[in-house]
């Protein structure tokens, strides 16, 4: 029988059935400070040992400052989580980048940047956008912190099967249409539910297109979309980007997991339980104008007047969200003016980011009404590549702030934040009230647009700028 | 988890209704790290008459005399008696933590909320569901002066007050749980030998998969 990608990795992991519940062995277990102290706290109290300590890697990221990390972290309670994951890891002798360590950094950034995720593997981390992963054919999705306990101390995950979806992406996007865009396209489309339930995998030319860091940013936003897991199928560019990472095989072991991986695509024949087709050739840059991911719009467009929805539901959500964004029906999103500029978060913030937002500021500079515009890279690693090619610098001359790695204005669990009312242009994934800060009112863009804003002042068609 | 086989304990009457996880366990006290160590702020406002926060010594607080864990009768209680739907409100683990943390093993009521009686189980504490007259009963005999010792023993689903009996309904997985002692990993922990067995055969199989 014919099968998904899905199907084949999942087929792989099961260690026990019954009725329609599975142990699914987990292959990589990726662990921040925020979710996982109470999971070892339990360990402890039930004096139960981990199951395979070398499945692990830890790296904190939600709490860290972004500045002065010299003098340690200020918040006595972030601190806490932080050293907390600290002496946790030395306990058990994980593996672990600590937070002055080149290598730390966002954990969905540094587990493929060090050839942690691998195709075909099952990948677990209490935090939801563990879905990023799935961009190497894998099957990687978010768990809470009981099951984080649960996978620590028997390398399993009780699971009951995801149904399957295909988003073909067909066609080729145009100039400056980035991952970002597709993915929010998407999410306007299908809505925040649309892939509750279901594995989607995104298939179709301008996904093979896509390099693998904007498969990353794709997979990671399938949980705006509902879907715990995103997948991609593996292709050259996939092995390619894999060679000589620290984590990857390597020699003979290499040869094999290649030809391994090369089937990790779904058959021609297999059967989704639903199918999506999309015209790349149509996907503008997107601006989400409200309080979920799916309140988007192309920048061309203005703001849907809620009385004008067809579902009860959304006359009353639009309404609510365009107060708290301080927005009318029918405004142009060009006419929105932006307060604050974030250049970061899992979603977008590797090197190609980075380039990409950099090539936007080159020889100019932020608006004066911008208070704030930051670039925060997802990994020392992306840092340090990005100050050897000297994108560093073209931000701080512009106006931006150039900070250290981790998860930063993405969530406001660190000092950085939007003050109540603030507009930000954010490359992050979620758009909540309140996410960035409270009262903080955020649009979720690719990098280019978030540049194109910062240097405007306002949203800005990126294509029109230049 | 600590396994439930026979329960004998003082019974403690908390008579109120509708008890939500905010009261059982306050919102500033889940930015713990921890799973243990709530015992000490469980009913925090009922409890004491100053204002909780996180890291203050319970030595150094004001206990309300008039609140049923600060009666000397009481002290020792590991058996909570209380009213209807108990454990409403947010679903915070943190309420059962709190609760087995101070020693609290058997939960009677006329009902729980859903959440939180699940939660329970997973935590290794027994929720039992009573009548409402039966309720009535015990209430008057824990806050007499003798006050109340029950016995409850799980295996023969009965709750033993001196020589009176009576019965309780218990779902028969979740019971074997509670015996065994078995949460959710402790189940998964039976299945140890075909999780070495399939992690051996799967190293063979995907080598470059050990590290
Ligand atoms: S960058 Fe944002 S979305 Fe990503 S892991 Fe950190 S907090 Fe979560």
């Amino acid at each position: 029988m014919p099968l998904t990608l899905y199907e084949k990795i999942f087929n792989r992991h099961v260690v026990r059935e019954d009725n329609d519940t599975y142990l699914i062995y987990i292959d990589r277990h990726l662990i921040h400070e925020v979710t996982s102290p109470q999971a070892f706290e339990g360990l402890r109290i039930a004096n139960r040992p981990i199951w395979r300590t070398n499945s692990i890697l830890a790296v904190p990221d939600h709490n860290v400052p972004t500045t002065d990390r010299k003098k340690g972290i200020l918040d006595p309670i972030s601190k806490i989580q932080v050293d907390t994951l600290d002496s946790n890891c030395d306990e058990y002798k994980l593996t672990q980048f600590k937070m002055n360590d080149q290598r730390q950094g966002i954990v969905h950034v540094i587990g493929p940047e060090q050839g942690s995720t691998l195709p075909g593997m099952t990948i677990v981390c209490g935090d939801s956008h563990t879905s990023t992963h799935g961009a190497f054919g894998a099957l990687a999705m978010g768990i809470g912190t009981s099951e984080v306990e649960h996978v620590l101390a028997t390398q399993c995950l009780i699971v009951r099967k995801f149904k399957t979806m295909q988003i073909n992406v067909n066609g080729s996007t145009g100039e400056y249409i980035t991952a970002k865009d597709i993915a929010l396209d998407i999410i306007g489309k299908i809505g925040t539910a649309g892939g509750t339930g279901y594995a989607i995998e995104f298939s179709g030319s301008a996904i093979r297109d896509l390099s693998m860091e904007g498969r990353m940013t794709l997979c990671n936003m399938a949980i705006e979309a509902g879907s715990r897991a995103g997948l991609v199928g593996v292709d050259l560019k996939t092995i390619n980007y894999l060679k000589d990472r620290p984590f990857s095989p390597k020699g003979e072991l290499w040869k094999q997991a290649v030809d391994n991986w090369k089937e990790l695509i779904s058959d021609k024949d297999a059967i989704f339980d639903k199918v999506i087709d999309i015209d790349a050739s149509l996907i503008e840059p997107q601006v989400t104008w409200g309080t979920s991911p799916e309140m988007v719009c192309g920048i061309k467009e203005k703001i849907p007047n809620p009385s004008e929805q067809k579902k009860e539901s959304n006359k009353k959500g639009y309404d609510q969200a365009l107060k708290y964004m301080g927005l009318k029906a029918g405004m142009s999103i060009t006419d929105i003016t932006i307060d604050k500029v974030f250049i970061g978060s899992c979603t977008n913030s590797r090197i190609e980011d980075l380039r990409a937002a950099a090539h936007i500021v080159n020889e100019k500079k932020i608006a004066k009404n911008i208070i704030l515009a930051l670039v925060v890279p997802g990994s020392g690693l992306v840092k340090i590549q990005a100050e050897s090619e000297g994108l560093d610098k073209i931000f701080i001359k512009a106006g931006f702030e150039w900070r250290d790695p981790g998860c930063s204005m993405c969530l406001a669990m660190n000092a950085d934040r939007l003050e109540p009312g603030e507009r930000c242009a954010s490359t992050s994934n979620r758009n909540f009230e309140g996410r960035q800060g409270q009262g903080g009112r955020t649009h979720l863009v690719s990098p280019q647009m978030a540049a194109a804003a910062a240097i405007h002042g306002k949203f800005i068609d990126v294509r029109d700028l230049e | 988890m600590l396994p439930i086989v026979n329960h004998e304990g003082i019974v403690i009457p908390l008579d109120r209704s509708n008890v939500d996880t905010d009261a059982i366990i306050p919102k500033q006290f889940l930015k713990s790290i921890k799973k243990s160590g709530f015992g000490p702020n469980l009913f925090d406002e009922w409890r004491y008459l100053d204002q909780g926060e996180p890291g203050k010594e319970s030595v150094s607080r004001k206990p309300n005399p008039e609140f049923v864990l600060n009666k000397p009768q009481y002290v020792k209680g590991t058996v909570l008696l209380t009213r209807e739907n108990f454990g409403c409100g947010s679903s915070r683990e943190h309420a059962p933590w709190a609760l087995l943390d101070y020693g609290i093993r058997i939960i009677l009521a006329p009902s729980f909320a859903d959440i939180f009686y699940g939660n329970c189980f997973k935590n290794g504490i027994l929720p039992i569901v009573i009548s409402k007259d039966l309720t009535n009963i015990l209430f008057d005999k824990a806050q007499s002066a003798e006050g109340l010792k029950l016995l409850i023993d799980l295996e023969k689903q009965i709750i033993i007050d001196g020589p009176y009996n009576y019965n309780f309904d218990i779902d028969a997985f979740k019971k074997y749980c509670l015996l065994e002692g078995l949460d959710d990993i402790g189940l998964t922990l039976k299945h140890s030998e075909d999780i070495k067995s399939f992690e051996n055969n799967y190293h063979g199989q995907f080598p470059w998969l050990t590290k």
